[in-house]
């Protein structure tokens, strides 16, 4: 109980990773909570990485949690942009309204 | 034990504002609540002893990617009562799915073990506090045996920045803007002079 292993940090990131898949199916119109749900199951996998780099004594697990915040910061601009020009030409950003692409 | 309250205050408060960033009515709070979770994520990572990570975190997804979903929450004029409609519709599969997924990450974190061979396997030891600080370490792994991977990241970085400005740039037709190269080029033959009478204009 009072002795923090390994086992402890993956439980927090499993329930982490869950509330982030969950808030994708409670918050099915609202894009940016998606969004921010994304980022909560990348803080998970990045919280695995470093959780195994720490207790294995291996950095490459820092370097590769490193890349995977720069590909998230990169989604988040790009996705926060099609949102942006999405909003400024229909009016609304709710998902269902997303029907341009079934022809 | 002093480590283990840490611990568990840390991790507390990122599965609560977690649970608070699905489960706010007001996306600027979910953003807010979301600023939370990853300031105490941070804690966690400074806990395992990787102190870059944790201040990266910090000044990007705290001070770039989170004011940014403000930025855009803030910036786009969304109906809040309309994105509470299905809430009740989606949850039973949506709980169904997330216990289904909790319970098998569980069992897994629950039977893993390490690997026989697993200290023949590690590829860059972490150097002891008194050789190099975590930083220190890092930078020398990055910039040599993962050069080719940090550049990409960078471009990475680069086609997300030139995608974005592509994406949200738009030139308005009907705005009079003032032409530098028009204006210098003008000779005294193709200038216009005109006489102002005053209090009139033209």
């Amino acid at each position: 109980m009072f002795e923090i292993g390994l086992s402890h940090y993956l439980t927090v990131a499993a329930i982490i990773f869950t509330l982030g898949v969950f808030g994708i199916f409670i918050n099915r119109k609202n894009i940016i909570i998606i969004m921010m749900s994304i980022e909560m199951m990348l803080l998970a996998v990045n919280l695995n990485l470093v959780a195994f780099s720490s207790y294995l004594n291996d950095l490459v697990g820092q370097v590769f949690a490193m890349f995977i915040m720069t590909v998230a910061a990169a989604e988040a601009a790009i996705g926060l942009a099609i949102v942006v020009i999405f909003f400024r030409n229909r009016g609304t950003i709710a998902v269902e309204e997303v029907s341009q692409l079934k022809g | 034990m002093f480590t283990a309250l840490i611990f568990y205050m840390f991790s507390a408060i990122v599965v609560g504002a977690g649970v608070m960033v699905i489960s706010a009515r007001n996306p600027v709070n979910s953003v807010l609540w979301l600023i939370l979770a990853f300031f105490n994520s941070a804690g966690l990572f400074l806990l395992l002893g990787a102190e870059f990570l944790a201040m990266v975190l910090v000044v990007v997804y705290v001070g770039a990617v989170a004011v940014l979903f403000l930025f855009v929450v803030m910036m786009l004029d969304i109906n809040q009562v309309q994105f509470r409609e299905g809430f009740l519709q989606y949850l039973p599969t949506g709980a169904l799915i997330a216990v289904v997924l909790l319970v098998e990450l569980l069992a897994m974190v629950g039977g893993w073990a390490f690997a026989p061979d697993v200290e023949a396997l590690i590829r860059a030891p972490t150097p002891t506090i008194d050789q190099a600080t975590n930083i220190v370490a890092l930078g020398k792994l990055i910039y040599t045996n993962y050069v080719y991977m940090f550049q990409a990241s960078g471009l990475i970085l680069l086609v997300a920045m030139i995608g974005t400005i592509l994406l949200t740039h738009r030139s308005r037709t009907g705005v009079r803007k003032q032409v530098i190269a028009d204006q210098v080029a003008r000779t005294a033959k193709s200038a216009v002079l005109r006489k102002v009478q005053s209090g009139r204009g033209i």
